[in-house]
């Protein structure tokens, strides 16, 4: 059960259980295991499929708009004083993030599956609004759950979401954020288990979604680590980006984990700071427990019951993180480390004024992280970041914030 | 004990009539009202007892469960009260066996071992455990049958005859057939669909029925008892409890005898549930 996969590389995982060491695994109920190992059996077809990868492709360039840019932050590294920073511009992607890689992937194998209703989860809403984008583009119809504080939230992306035709279901339960959707979501395909597919956002849940929607992700550091051997000729020293549940990051870091002079930094959502419950910061301040599938780091009392978490970014806003993330912590090749909410809140205006680039909250948690190391490294090492979503979703909290009326 | 769980189901077998299997929240909605509760469920006909463990994240439970759940943690319910509980009851009470329904992370977190042995403890017979399907025996389900206590699996109109064999493998006590597909507190499906899946289930295992999700009167109960060795009542006793407390969610003196009249009624449903069958 604690066996590791194969220590020659750190890309062999999961097992054929769905196992990253002692992470991963498919904690689910009953009424769900024959879905799960149908989508297995799909999943295990379609990934050695051509004509699946052809398909692939071909919405990847002329619908998302891949490969996004490798930029070279300019302004930013001459402000720095450090090592140059390179973005992975996967905010320029249609819908303006990185979660539309694994929602065309998913909707191909709902198709396959014959699924005619579309479920998904949603925090910030940007993987609602993906999920609901490629709904409107195979005909499918969509039912989004979203944690009815987030829906408060994220104003913006309800309103995409609704102009998309998906159907946006507030969840009340809890702390009305995405764990207690994700509940919801769960609840429903138990429900409606013969022609609904649950289009999970992230790298997380039982078997075989983490691997999966990892693999739809990895194109992000497949392209990144081209790109960069293109601009530099050589692969950078650092990779950096933020983790919630953490699909962005394990799609930029899964290409460089055995490329052991690569140094790999998770961010997690520090909050308000790790001393009380108001941080999202799994890994860092949480322990292993079961939750949503898999076994994996979790905030949660003494009980084993889950707590509410809090972060600025209403997509860290989730007191659990992929299995895979867990497994790379504990065998040590990823770095995590916390980012508070003002250091986030600070890193995002910096890059709107200096690059002209409004990030996303949750990159912008990355981005704070960078603007620590890079001054403490030398002018000729390289850092890549992923930035993996914009902003406009976030001017409303962001104004607040500040005092600014809009 | 797998003992006390077995000679339960042959004595009411040879009454010539189904077992009534009650469900409440441990804890629900505080600790002594709780298991003033459990102490009136065998008096007032209820065969076997299964007590829910609370957990933040009920993900196959509907709004009644999930309400329930909340209310009991709001209350200071762990892991160990539940077991404490069940202790309790033990000391009165030596015949009706024990089932423990949750899920799997307060357990993880306590220590599998740990619960194990304070399970045995506190008399507990079997565990039904939502989140641990055949594919994860080797977390609960093992450990829990080389002590002696019962892991009792639901089937689901999912499971197909293909999956019945992976799904029984394991199992001991009874079968816990879910109804329907979906959350507990749902709509009771047609009684006849419900006697074709015992069947179908009865040629893999000789191992008791007991079928559950949506029977909430005694009619309901007579119906599937027809078919059933067992019928199970879970979101009725945990809504008869919610509609007796306060608005601030405390017991009152309604409490407890408002779940002894339901469970009777439900026990005469199943008491005339085979003469129902017989007509």
């Amino acid at each position: 059960m604690n066996e590791a996969p194969k220590l020659n590389s750190f890309r062999a995982g999961p097992d054929e259980d769905g196992r990253f060491g002692i992470f991963g695994g498919r904690f689910v109920a009953e009424t769900l295991m024959p879905l799960i190992l149908d989508l297995q059996d799909e999943w295990d077809k379609a990934k050695n499929d051509p004509a699946f990868k052809a398909e692939l492709d071909n919405l990847g360039a002329h619908y998302i708009g891949r490969p996004s840019p490798l930029y070279f932050a300019e302004r930013l590294t001459a402000e720095l004083g450090g090592a140059k920073i390179y973005f992975k511009r996967e905010e320029l992607n249609h819908t303006g993030s990185h979660k539309i890689n694994n929602c065309i992937g998913q909707i191909l194998l709902a198709k396959r599956m014959g699924k005619t209703r579309i479920i998904a989860e949603t925090g910030a809403g940007q993987h609602g609004v993906a999920s609901a984008t490629v709904a409107a583009r195979f005909g499918l119809p969509c039912v989004v759950y979203m944690g009815a504080t987030d829906v408060e939230r994220q104003a913006p992306n309800v309103f995409r979401m609704k102009l998309l035709g998906a159907e946006v279901k507030p969840v009340t339960a809890g702390n009305g954020t995405l764990k207690d959707a994700m509940n919801e979501a769960l609840r429903d395909w138990v429900t409606n288990v013969d022609n609904t597919y649950y289009l999970i956002g992230t790298a997380a849940g039982p078997h075989p979604y983490p691997e999966m929607v990892r693999d739809f992700q990895a194109v992000i550091g497949q392209e990144a680590k081209d790109q960069m051997l293109a601009a530099e000729g050589r692969l950078p020293d650092l990779v950096v980006a933020a983790v919630g549940g953490g699909s962005n990051a394990i799609g930029i870091f899964h290409s460089f984990l055995d490329d052991e002079d690569v140094k790999i930094v998770g961010v997690e959502a520090g909050g308000k700071g790790l001393e009380g419950d108001e941080h999202c910061a799994s890994i860092t301040a949480g322990s292993p427990g079961v939750l949503h599938g898999n076994r994996t780091y979790l905030l949660q009392d003494g009980d084993g019951q889950i707590k509410e978490g809090h972060s600025i970014s209403a997509g860290l806003d989730y007191p659990g993180i992929g299995p895979e993330h867990s497994w790379l912590n504990d065998v040590g090749r990823v770095e995590y480390v916390p980012i508070m909410d003002h250091e986030a809140l600070e890193a995002f205006q910096v890059l709107t004024r200096l690059e002209g680039i409004i990030p996303a909250l949750e990159p912008s948690h990355a981005l704070a992280e960078v603007i620590k190391r890079a001054p403490k490294m030398g002018k000729d090492e390289i850092i890549l970041m992923n930035l993996s979503g914009r902003g406009d979703k976030d001017i409303f909290t962001v104004g607040k914030i500040l005092g600014m009326g809009l | 004990m797998t003992a006390r769980m077995d000679r339960k189901f042959a004595d009411v077998a040879s009454e010539g009539r189904p077992v009534l299997v009650t469900y409440f929240m441990g804890g629900d909605p505080d600790f002594e009202t709780s298991l003033s509760i459990m102490k009136a469920l065998p008096k007032a006909g209820a065969d076997v007892i299964e007590l829910g463990m609370p957990f933040s994240d009920p993900m196959a439970d509907g709004p009644a469960i999930q309400l329930a759940g909340q209310r009991s943690l709001k209350g200071g319910q762990t892991l160990a009260k539940t077991l404490e509980i069940a202790r309790r009851f033990r000391e009165e009470d030596q015949r009706t066996p024990i089932v423990l329904m949750g899920y799997y992370n307060p357990i993880y977190i306590y220590g599998v071992d740990r619960f194990l042995t304070a399970a045995l403890d506190a008399g507990i017979d079997g565990l039904i455990v939502v989140d641990l399907p055949p594919e994860m025996d080797d977390e609960l389900c093992i450990p829990a049958l080389q002590k002696g206590i019962s892991f009792i699996r639901l089937a689901t109109p999912t499971t197909d005859d293909r999956r019945l064999p992976k799904v029984l493998e394991n199992t001991s006590g009874f079968v816990y057939y879910v109804s329907m597909n979906g959350i507990t507190g749902s709509a009771l499906p047609d009684p006849s669909l419900i006697a074709g899946a015992v069947e179908r289930i009865k040629t893999h295992t000789k191992l008791p029925v007991c079928v559950g999700f949506g029977v909430k009167t005694a009619e309901h109960a007579r119906a599937i008892g027809a078919s059933a060795d067992g019928v199970v009542v879970g979101t009725a006793i945990v809504n008869q409890i919610a509609s007796s407390l306060t608005e601030e969610g405390k017991a009152t003196d309604a409490t407890v005898p408002g779940v002894e009249a339901l469970v009777r009624g439900l026990s005469a449903g199943v008491r005339s549930a085979r003469l129902a069958a017989a007509e």
